[in-house]
């Protein structure tokens, strides 16, 4: 007897099963990306980043502007235009979020709940600008590699492994920079006791605006690798917005280790679910965890410390 | 306390006198103001949270949405009739407001806007996945020879202005009522501090929930009057735009004044109406002509406003229209 036919649901095939699990990865370094971005700025300025979905729209839209642009008038191979966008669009977008901490969240003295209405502003504003310069429609942006990996059942881009492998370098770099340099001790002692911190002669604004940016261009980096797999589109934010929360929550509020513990988690159930299963069921069940977690939980699944 | 009562009669009456006139030189005027006095009455059990209280909740579109699919599913499926589907809508709201009370207020500042958020975003989704009844973002519209109450048509402009005024007329009597007594004077202590509130001998907690579901209900009976006097319910009014709406609404009319909400929801109102129907297309055929620069979406962009509506509040009138004329002119108003 077939023991597979007890089960409530059908066994998905092998193949399925390996495709939800690839699609899964990618998404989870990327999720693993945005969510850091959102957690570091939690972390260490304890601003609910509402923006930071439309930060990382802005990252893909600016990527398909940039190879717009340069293969028009430089053309060359692809992987130029690409590379070229995965310079320009992160630092771009990281200069638009400095902007946005000097001219709205410092003036109002980062207070949590001025700075959640303030950051929703934000994101309509970026939206709106979106759509103003860019339209209403999705375009894509050509991959950087055209070459396939043969798996037993079927073909996989290569380019998606590529993207999960960069995601992992850069997790690694800002690891290293928050742990091992001179910046991240910076940055923690500001964390740590902000008046103190300047006593000592640490410009506390720079780092604030700085820590921002640095969240902002995470957000933009994840956006500008996945750009050649899923269409730039001015509504794009808010699916990652809201898996980015669900992420941080759950990995616990600033705690960056379990940030990227719950972007793995989420991410690898979240492709494999919507590969195989209904996605909105799914979305329901993460949004209402994330509520109970933050009720009875507040240092979330993973995390030590106190929100 | 009588200069505010008569003040209060005086804005309902003056509503109330308005009618005729709008009807009959501003018939678009006149459908708008039913809706924005609906819209109000959600924005008045908003603020009796956020101004009063001091809980910003980043997820009342629940309850307008509870109130609202509540009554109109009823409608729809049970084909029940509408006096006894509104009061279910609302009693559907309450009930809503008290679990996600029970839970949400355990946890307090942005803790609390999350937990909001992200209840009010599981009700959302949970009206797109059961789409065979709600019909999703599409929604579906209630036919329009079941509105009506005792053989009083609802669907008659004129009838749905004055069922619109009575709703947000006794919404608002309620909220005057309960922030001159002393429950609501309890509220604005803790709204100011919570801490010394409890020492002098308050239980936080309880006034707080006691809070949430008026809203809620407030919120739930202005979205099942919306079912129930426009004749549709979809799934956007549950989304996060919905969330933010009021809050928008009671900001810019100025939180804790009792007035505000009416006064921000109408300027809202008309700002995103003006907005979306001239001042951004018009922008955009002046950028196209004289500019040169590539703008496809500008004319459809009016969300634009809202983004800086909500920044400008924040950073220059934290205290909104009415809050300032409080603080500086008119210091009994409540």
């Amino acid at each position: 007897m077939d023991l597979t036919s007890l089960l409530p649901f059908e066994m998905p095939h092998p193949a399925l099963l390996a495709a939800g699990v690839l699609e899964g990865t990618v998404l989870a370094a990327v999720l693993a990306l945005t969510a850091l971005g959102l957690s570091i700025v939690f972390g260490f300025m304890r601003v609910v980043n509402v923006a930071h979905g439309e930060f990382y729209m802005l990252g893909a839209v600016l990527a398909w502007f940039v190879t717009d642009l340069v293969s028009r008038t430089i053309g060359g191979p692809p992987w130029l235009a690409f590379g070229i966008a995965l310079m320009v669009c992160p630092l771009t977008v990281a200069a638009i979020a400095a902007l946005c901490d000097r001219m709205i969240l410092k003036r109002l003295n980062y207070d949590p709940e001025a700075t959640i209405v303030a950051t929703i502003g934000i994101l309509y504003i970026l939206q709106q600008l979106a759509l103003t310069f860019y339209g209403p429609d999705a375009r894509p942006v050509q991959a950087p590699f055209d070459f396939r990996i043969q798996l037993p059942w079927f073909g996989y881009s290569g380019y998606k492994l590529i993207v999960v492998a960069a995601s992992i370098v850069l997790m690694l770099i800002v690891w290293l920079v928050l742990t091992r340099t001179k910046i991240g001790i910076i940055m923690r002692a500001t964390q740590y006791d902000r008046e103190t911190a300047q006593a000592f002669g640490i410009p506390v604004d720079r780092v604030y605006a700085g820590v921002f940016a640095l969240g902002a261009g995470l957000a933009a980096i994840g956006a500008v690798l996945i750009v050649p797999i899923q269409q730039a589109h001015y509504l794009m934010g808010g699916e990652p917005l809201l898996l980015a929360f669900i992420v941080v929550i759950l990995g616990g509020l600033g705690s960056l280790r379990g940030t990227i513990v719950a972007a793995i988690f989420i991410g690898l159930s979240d492709g494999i679910i919507s590969t195989l299963y209904e996605p909105t069921l799914a979305k329901i069940l993460a949004t209402l965890l994330v509520a109970m977690v933050l009720v009875f939980r507040p240092q979330g699944l993973f995390g030590t410390r106190a929100a | 306390m009588i200069r505010s009562i008569v003040l209060h009669i005086v804005v309902i009456a003056g509503l109330f006198l308005i009618e005729s006139f709008l009807l009959e030189h501003y018939a678009y005027h006149h459908g708008n103001l039913a809706r924005i006095l609906v819209l109000a009455t959600y924005a008045v059990g908003y603020n009796i949270l956020f101004g009063y209280t001091g809980l910003l909740s980043l997820g009342h579109a629940m309850f307008f949405a509870a109130g609202m699919y509540g009554c109109a599913l009823l409608i729809r499926i049970g084909e029940w009739s509408i006096a006894p589907a509104f009061f279910v809508g609302v009693l559907c709201a309450l009930t809503l407001g008290l679990i996600v009370g029970f839970l949400a207020l355990r946890t307090i500042g942005v803790g609390f806007m999350i937990v909001t958020l992200m209840f009010a975003q599981s009700i959302y989704l949970t009206a797109l996945y059961y789409n065979e009844y709600t019909r999703g973002d599409e929604g579906f519209s209630i036919p329009q020879t079941v509105r009506s109450i005792g053989g009083i048509d609802l669907t008659d402009p004129t009838t749905r202005y004055f069922a619109a005024l009575i709703l947000f007329s006794i919404c608002l009597l309620m909220s005057l009522a309960l922030v001159q007594s002393k429950a609501g004077r309890v509220l604005i202590a803790i709204r100011e501090n919570e801490d010394r509130t409890r020492m002098l001998g308050f239980n936080p907690f309880r006034y707080k929930l006691f809070a949430l579901v008026i809203s809620a209900g407030m919120a739930g009976a202005a979205g099942a009057a919306y079912a129930v006097l426009f004749g549709y319910a979809g799934a956007t009014f549950a989304s996060v735009q919905y969330s933010i709406f009021p809050l928008l609404w009671v900001l810019l009319g100025g939180p804790g004044t009792t007035l505000g909400p009416l006064l921000g929801t109408i300027l809202m109102f008309y700002l995103v109406d003006l907005a979306s129907g001239s001042i951004m297309p018009g922008l955009a055929a002046l950028v196209e002509n004289n500019f040169g620069i590539e703008a496809p979406g500008l004319a459809s962009a009016y969300l634009l406003l809202v983004g800086l509506a909500l920044v400008l509040l924040v950073l220059f009138a934290p205290k909104g229209l009415l809050g300032s004329v409080r603080e500086r002119w008119v210091p009994w108003l409540p």
